[in-house]
């Protein structure tokens, strides 16, 4: 109010740098009081998200002996996981030459199938964005409801299903041979890391069509008819203006599918079988089973190392800071 | 655009057929009188949910599962609500990185979540596990989820509101109540339902966290595993699918209902 009548009154110099620092003050106490309100919260995640991560990696440099936990501060189940061995072991044509392999392999098996899941979940998706951002007019809300609702369902049972689908006696092998097309059930569909991809992709689609259909449905149209008036044919102009324009939302997309699906426990318990075992499951042995919880907590802080440098290798190698200055700038 | 029957509407339809056909077996085999769900259909029957009707076990699941939704919900919305009225509100300095600290959970696998939490619990500070601490987790996963929901909310709707409401002489708590929480209020609601079926249908983190009493997913879990109690397990899922789907849409009309701009961060 005592503002106001300033203005209108037009202020002398002393009043108005009086002002000044009062709206500096009143500046230094608005993030005060954001910091305020966001206190609860941060608290909050400090005891729920920091404190735990910090006691498992704290852990991982302990010694399990039994039920015993010795707290000298040691680096050796680091060393468990990437100690060298003259023996070399093969997976997949890759060779591991070390002393415990079956954690690197793991890891990699992990990281590849999740490389495949987020593939397949772009090729899907891509289309089923372009789809929604270009063809939909009307009930456009609808749509995105519909692909909306099963991101937010049971991914138990989106899971189980797929168990039922591809299973020995399962929807897939009884439907064919009702239908006369084999004799005896295919046995390769279920439990293999085929079948956890086909799950995860399919789990996982509705993730990543929203941030590439946002990106999509924010290109300015005119420059697609200016790419038209230029000469461009419908597939040059798309490889020309959409698909680069629309890379920041498959870039989000990719992430979005990619670090999670890593350390996913679910999928690979249901279908995976013996050979889709991903590196969640041989970290819930470790703490369960094996009872060797400072292994598990330096295979998770080694799992989420690796993601880390994965993602930023990847937003380096596409140049995503380049395109996010690009964004900024229009 | 006009509309066209072309081929990229014929690849919408497949994928919602795609997206919904695995999901839909679920209660197809469930009313199928047969032990397997295998093709071809047998005759129609409700026993797997008569079955489902008199299972005590289940009965305590649900409730315990309920009970534990309602509680997160109720809170990871509160962090959620004050966390995202600073953010909108307040020009923060170091907001980048504390926004994306809290967000951390949306991309930590829950299997490292769950054990990290676990060995607090247990090693730390030597609780006993109880549906406490699965509460405790889902609000963990909740709060970014409600915190995103209820930013794209106060981003939506004019700050001036606020501001003529102050101007006006309303004090800060009722400005809240009588301004900024009504436009919010789709956001609250959406935030509330979203959380409380996430937490009802998280098994991981409850996997871990969960002491005698068991949530509905733990149970699932456990007839998952045994194929001759397929029929009932069909019946549940399909029952927990209905239910859920019934809150989801509830929630979806309501947070995109008065926001203007599609954000990436509305999900």
């Amino acid at each position: 109010m005592a503002e106001t009548t300033v203005e209108s009154q037009g202020p002398t110099p002393g009043q108005e740098a009086a002002a000044r620092t009062n709206i500096g003050l009143l500046q230094r106490l608005d993030w005060v009081r954001g910091y305020l309100l966001m206190t609860p919260t941060i608290l909050l995640m400090c005891g729920l998200l920091i404190a735990p991560l910090a006691s498992l990696f704290l852990r991982s440099f302990w010694t399990q002996h039994g039920f015993e936990i010795d707290k000298t501060f040691t680096l050796h189940n680091y060393w468990e996981l990437i100690a060298p061995s003259d023996e070399v072991t093969w997976w997949s044509g890759i060779p591991f030459p070390l002393k415990n392999p079956a954690y690197a392999i793991v890891i990699v098996k992990s990281l590849l199938i999740s490389l495949g899941a987020t593939v397949a979940v772009l090729l899907i998706a891509y289309p089923m964005a372009y789809f929604l951002a270009f063809r939909v007019v009307r009930h456009k809300m609808l749509w995105l409801i519909i692909i909306t609702i099963p991101f937010w369902t049971s991914y138990l049972l989106r899971v189980f299903a797929w168990k039922i689908i591809l299973g020995y006696n399962g929807v897939i092998n009884s439907g064919l041979i009702w239908l006369g097309v084999i004799d005896k059930p295919l046995e390769f569909l279920l439990y293999n890391p085929l079948s956890v991809i086909i799950t995860l992709a399919h789990a996982w689609v509705a993730y990543a069509i929203l941030p590439i259909y946002v990106s999509l449905e924010k290109i300015d149209r005119s420059l697609l008819e200016a790419a038209t008036d230029l000469g461009d044919r419908p597939w040059e102009r798309f490889l020309h203006v959409t698909l680069p324009l629309s890379l920041p939302g498959v870039i989000a997309s990719t992430l979005m599918v990619f670090i999670p699906t890593v350390g996913d426990y679910v999928t690979p318990t249901l279908v995976g079988g013996p050979t889709g075992v991903m590196v969640g499951n041989t970290i819930q042995t470790l703490f369960g089973q094996r009872n060797d919880g400072p292994l598990g907590a330096a295979l998770s802080a080694v799992v989420m190392l690796i993601v880390t440098l994965l993602v930023c290798l990847f937003l380096w190698a596409v140049g995503y800071r380049k395109m996010q200055k690009r964004e900024a700038a229009q | 655009m006009s509309r066209r029957w072309d081929f990229l509407t014929f690849y919408g339809l497949g994928f919602v057929v795609f997206l919904y056909a695995p999901v839909l077996l679920l209660p197809l085999f469930s009313f199928n009188d047969s032990i397997f769900a295998i093709f071809p259909l047998k005759g129609f029957t409700l026993s797997a949910y008569q079955q489902l009707a008199d299972d005590t076990k289940l009965q305590g699941a649900v409730w315990n599962s309920i009970v534990v939704g309602i509680c997160v919900a109720l809170i990871s919305t509160t962090f959620g609500l004050l966390a995202a009225m600073a953010v909108t509100r307040y020009r923060l300095p170091g907001k980048g990185p504390v926004v994306g600290t809290i967000m951390l959970p949306l991309v930590i696998p829950s299997i490292i979540l769950g054990v990290a939490l676990l060995v607090l619990v247990r090693q730390v500070f030597d609780i006993e596990l109880s549906l406490w601490c699965v509460g405790a987790g889902h609000v963990l996963l909740c709060v970014p989820f409600s915190m995103l929901v209820l930013i794209s909310r106060l981003e939506g709707f004019d700050k001036n509101l606020e501001e003529a409401a102050q101007d006006l002489g309303e004090n800060g708590w009722m400005t809240f109540w009588r301004v900024t929480f009504p436009l919010a209020l789709p956001g609250v609601i959406s935030s509330l339902l979203m959380s409380f079926t996430t937490s009802f249908d998280e098994y991981v983190l409850a996997f871990f966290l969960s002491g005698i009493d068991q949530t509905l997913p733990i149970y699932l879990w456990s007839m998952l595993r045994f194929p001759q109690r397929l029929p009932i397990t069909l019946a549940l899922g399909s029952s927990i699918l209905i239910a859920s789907t019934i809150i989801v849409v509830i929630s979806e009309v309501l947070r995109r209902r008065g926001v203007q701009s599609e954000k990436p961060t509305g999900l």
